[in-house]
């Protein structure tokens, strides 16, 4: 048994943990009963278990727990004061998630991906998200809220709630008027 | 626990208060008002009726109290027998629930899937939750806004068809000073009326539902109310739920597949942390612990002694479809057919024949499958995200052979299940495990299990011969299928599922997995369609079972036959378009309108992309001197009443044989739409996952086990997959399209369908090869091309 400490989403917690190697991921969801990160391959393949540690998206189903010295922010730390964050809201306005499972690796790569770079190309977007893996296929949309979520940040669109009720609803309001062919 | 729905609290605040609005339910957190507030009202007496003492009864579908609860604060909850897997079918139901009810949206709720708690409408399943389970819902809340109309003719003294109703308050049409609000009129009493129905499709009441030119609600884009708590991590999923004295277990399975369990070595695990037990029956082994990461490493360190099988369970996968196409079925049907194809065959000026291959593909969830099992008071609670959870709840009664109302399942939310898959398997782990132990089991299966051991979608093989007469129309078609689907997990069926099989209980017969007929309307005047089944050497303990996997059949018949069609078209030096819309012109039938629809379905794709009329394939083009060649294709196809026209753009890399499909273009007619966002994103991702299968997916195996454990063992779409745009044009080719019985039909599979299809015949256009082979590795297409130069 030995102690270790962890600083979680601003909080300082003190776990008992009896394996050097325990990933943060169960130290996570079974002990600070945070429920953001998922298990999803335990090999760092998928992405699924994503925290951010110090600016960088980590995969905690590999990362052992007691080797964590940094700040840890999880899913339920990105928004503060019911606020949420810029990313969190774009995903809402493109109605990403399908099943939702993965998207806490989804937010959170993207996350870290706009911290390093808050105007990403195309191609940097593809680039960074390339290890994250949705199995509902919502790609399309996830690069989408990206550019929205980066628009945002950078101050390229001043209000985002008249751009959330753009892209979706023209598209939709175009979609909901069917088309009489025959 | 709470009195009332039974249930630990945190998880009646989660089953309701993931659809409230946003501000309502930050409000009710924040001053814990929900739960307090919850048991108070109706839905608690309503249910404590309904569940009996200490039972879980089914629910009653023919009380109209079942599916609607009004509360004293004229809001209203729902409560229907489905499951959304993310596809947005709860708001959907919503929406159309909240039209007959005449009530608005943001004042409702909706509680799907729990087995004592809701209906039996058979969880989700052939994406006919709108087309199907839809039409009790809605006659259901028409029905209560009639009887709401009848209570209020008496309160207010004036007939009904005096009366008019706006956000669930009824008025005088004449003095709106008189009015009486839903929740006044029933002051805290249920409705107490019954419903009629000889299924519960057919359940309803007197009342219809309502012409499609009163609908107000449906057709709006009304975002989905499960996001935004899957987007700020609060959330409570199958995944997370716990319970004191709960436990941990981890499969452990044979290394060699039908090894039969030999001996045991306890003392290899026995003196790790948190060791609680290992449980055996038969061929199924676990291993629990009290924490999640010592079961993980105790079902590694187990040693365990096994005895592999005399015979191989199944060839390598590389000689799978020679396996295939020499085994001797087990099942010979014939459909479709008609004129006589072997004369007209033989009398054609051409014939072309193709054979065509699709491996097995996974669900492969990407959270592995999970379940928590709870035996507290001698009954039974599985919380788990199986979209069969009835099935799964009447399976689990007699696999543990408990009375079924000792039994429930609690639907939550988990990762996306498109079928018969691992959720139902685990499932079944985690109830047995509990019973055996007497405390809370949770069990999660691991990312090797998940990928090796869940059920597949079934290999197909296929042969195909067309003939044309001199004008290039086609006079005879042969077609002759064969899939690997025996022994095929079934619907409510304990036997099928992975742990019966393991611990020897047997079926008296295997079932077979459907081989579909193809879907499409155009006219072949001679055809033959035989659908055959093979199996493997093990049928039983095997990974390689089948389940139904997202139109369990349709990707892989309608791959061999549109890719058939465009071969057809080719000889022809048709143009694909043209020769889909000459054959479903001259088509006679015309069910549900689908020839008139189809026609314009086709013709909606098409031009929606800019189709330029030419013949396949693009070779002579300008465009592709270069590194990257360009093409195009089309497929189309129906399911139930959804039609589906798609148009892929690729490029095809000359150097690499990586394909990224740039452009998708999606004409779906699903007639009457509920909300198009939701329409727009379930149609968006049924593509890309049909490309993902097109691409990339296929479960590899030697004689002794299944290879593909992993995501690099089995690959999956990722974001540089990703086309640059997604089109989605909602067509509706109604001959009456204004009409206001519009009917609507599903989303999801139908678009899923004609993907691999598109995507060969796009691949065909650009480089002049046939892709007959799924999937379309770089590898593959790259073979292909230097073959063809």
């Amino acid at each position: 048994m030995s102690i270790v400490k962890l600083r979680v989403n601003g909080v300082t917690h003190e776990v008992d943990i009896d394996d050097e190697s325990m990933p943060l991921l169960y130290v996570l969801r079974n002990d600070l009963g945070l429920q953001g990160p998922r298990f999803g391959c335990g090999l760092a393949q998928c992405g699924t278990c994503t925290v951010i540690v110090d600016g960088i998206a980590l995969r905690s189903c590999i990362l052992p727990a007691a080797a964590v010295r940094g700040e840890i922010t999880t899913l339920e730390g990105l928004s503060g004061e019911g606020q949420l964050d810029a990313i969190q809201q774009a995903w809402i306005d493109e109605q990403v998630p399908q099943c939702g499972y993965c998207q806490n690796g989804q937010i959170m790569n993207a996350k870290a991906l706009l911290d390093r770079n808050p105007n990403p190309t195309d191609t940097e977007i593809r680039e960074g998200m390339e290890g994250v893996l949705c199995r509902c296929m919502t790609y399309y949309r996830i690069q989408a809220a990206i550019k929205r979520a980066a628009g945002i940040m950078t101050g390229a669109v001043l209000d985002s709630d008249e751009q959330a009720a753009s892209s979706i609803l023209s598209a939709s309001v175009a979609a909901n008027e069917p088309e009489a062919i025959e | 626990m709470s009195g009332v729905l039974r249930l630990p609290k945190f998880l009646e605040e989660t089953l309701l208060a993931g659809n409230l609005t946003a501000s309502r339910r930050s409000f009710l957190k924040s001053s814990g008002a929900l739960v307090v507030s919850f048991s108070a009202t109706p839905v608690g007496r309503a249910l404590a009726q309904v569940a009996g003492e200490g039972l879980y009864l089914d629910p009653d579908p023919l009380q109209l109290d079942t599916w609607i609860v009004i509360h004293p604060d004229n809001t209203a909850t729902f409560f229907v027998g489905k499951t959304d897997g993310g596809q947005g079918t709860g708001t959907a139901f919503r929406q159309m629930m909240c039209d007959e009810l005449d009530i608005a949206y943001d004042k409702t709720s909706l509680i799907m899937g729990s087995t004592d708690t809701t209906p039996d409408q058979g969880g989700s399943g052939g994406s006919d939750a709108i087309e199907r389970d839809g039409w009790p819902m809605r006659w259901v809340a028409a029905e209560a806004r009639r009887v709401l109309l009848e209570l209020a003719s008496d309160h207010l003294n004036t007939p009904v068809d005096g009366l008019t109703v706006r956000d669930a308050t009824i008025s005088s049409k004449l003095d709106t000073v008189k009015s009486v609000s839903y929740a006044e009129l029933l002051g805290g009493e249920r409705f107490q009326i019954g419903l009629t129905g000889d299924n519960i499709n057919a359940t309803r009441g007197v009342a219809d539902v309502k012409p499609v030119n009163e609908l107000r609600v449906v057709g709006q884009p009304i975002e989905r109310y499960d996001i935004p708590a899957k987007v700020d991590g609060s959330l409570t999923w199958a995944a997370d739920v716990k319970l004191p004295g709960m436990v941990h277990a981890r499969n452990v399975r044979p290394p060699v597949v039908g090894a039969t369990l030999q001996s045991i070595d306890e003392s290899s695990v026995s003196g790790l942390p948190g060791f609680v037990q290992v449980v055996n029956r038969g061929n199924y082994l676990a291993v629990v612990c009290e924490r999640e990461e010592q079961a993980i490493d105790a079902a590694q360190q187990l040693k365990a002694v096994w005895t592999p099988p005399s015979v191989a369970p199944f060839p390598e996968s590389d000689k799978l479809f020679d396996y295939m196409r020499n085994a001797i079925p087990t099942s010979n049907r014939e459909r479709d057919a008609n004129g006589d194809p072997d004369r007209e065959l033989e009398n054609a000026d051409l014939i072309i024949e193709a054979d065509y291959e699709v491996p097995f593909q996974g669900h492969t969830a990407i959270g592995p499958a999970h379940a928590l099992a709870d035996p507290s008071d001698g009954q039974m609670t599985i919380y788990s995200n199986d979209m069969k959870s009835y099935g799964l709840r009447s399976g689990v009664a007699e696999f543990l052979d408990l009375p079924r109302e000792q039994v429930r399942v609690v639907y939550m939310d988990g990762p996306q299940v498109y079928g018969r898959s691992a959720a139902d398997d685990v499932g079944f782990e985690a109830a047995f495990l509990a019973h055996e132990l007497r405390v809370p089991v949770r069990l999660q299966w691991m990312r090797d299990e998940e990928t090796a051991w869940d059920t597949k979608g079934p290999a197909y093989t296929f042969k195909l011969r067309g003939g044309l007469d001199a004008d290039g129309k086609i006079v005879a078609l042969e077609y002759d299928a064969r899939a690997l689907a025996y022994n095929h997990l079934g619907y409510n069926d304990p036997h099928t599922v992975l742990i019966a099989q393991l611990m020897g209980i047997r079926p008296e017969s295997p079932a077979e997995g459907p081989a579909a007929r193809v879907s499409n309307m155009y006219a072949i005047p001679n055809r033959r369609l035989t659908a055959r089944v093979v199996k493997l050497p093990m049928i039983w303990e095997t990974p390689l079972r089948t389940g139904n996997l997202r139109d369990p059949n349709g990707p892989q018949v309608t791959f061999a036959f549109e890719s058939f069609i465009d071969e057809l078209a080719v000889v022809a030096r048709a143009d694909p378009v043209e020769f889909r819309l000459d054959m479903l012109a001259r088509s006679t039938e015309d069910d549900l309108f689908r020839r008139a629809r189809s026609l314009a379905t086709v013709r909606a794709a098409a031009d929606a992309y800019g189709w330029d009329s030419r013949p396949s394939p693009n070779l002579s083009v300008g465009v592709n001197a270069g590194r990257i060649l360009r093409g195009r294709g089309i497929a189309y196809t129906f399911r139930n009443g959804t039609i589906v026209a798609t148009v892929a753009e690729v490029e095809v890399n000359r150097d690499t044989g990586r394909v990224w499909v740039k452009r998708l273009v999606c004409a779906h007619d699903c007639g009457l739409v509920i909300n198009p966002v939701g329409l727009r994103q379930t149609v968006e991702c049924a593509m890309l996952h049909g490309l993902s299968r097109a691409l990339w997916e296929e479960v590899r195996f030697d004689t002794e086990k299944v290879t593909s454990t992993d995501w690099a063992s089995y690959p999956s779409l990722r974001h540089s997959d990703t086309p640059e745009s997604i089109e989605v044009i909602v067509v509706n080719g109604d001959p009456r399209p204004e009409r206001i019985d519009l009917r609507p039909y599903g989303a999801g599979e139908a678009s899923h369908k004609p993907m691999i299809a598109a995507v060969a015949n796009a691949i065909h256009d650009a480089t002049g090869v046939w892709m007959r082979r799924v999937p379309f590795t770089p590898q593959r297409v790259l073979e292909g091309m230097n073959a063809s130069t």
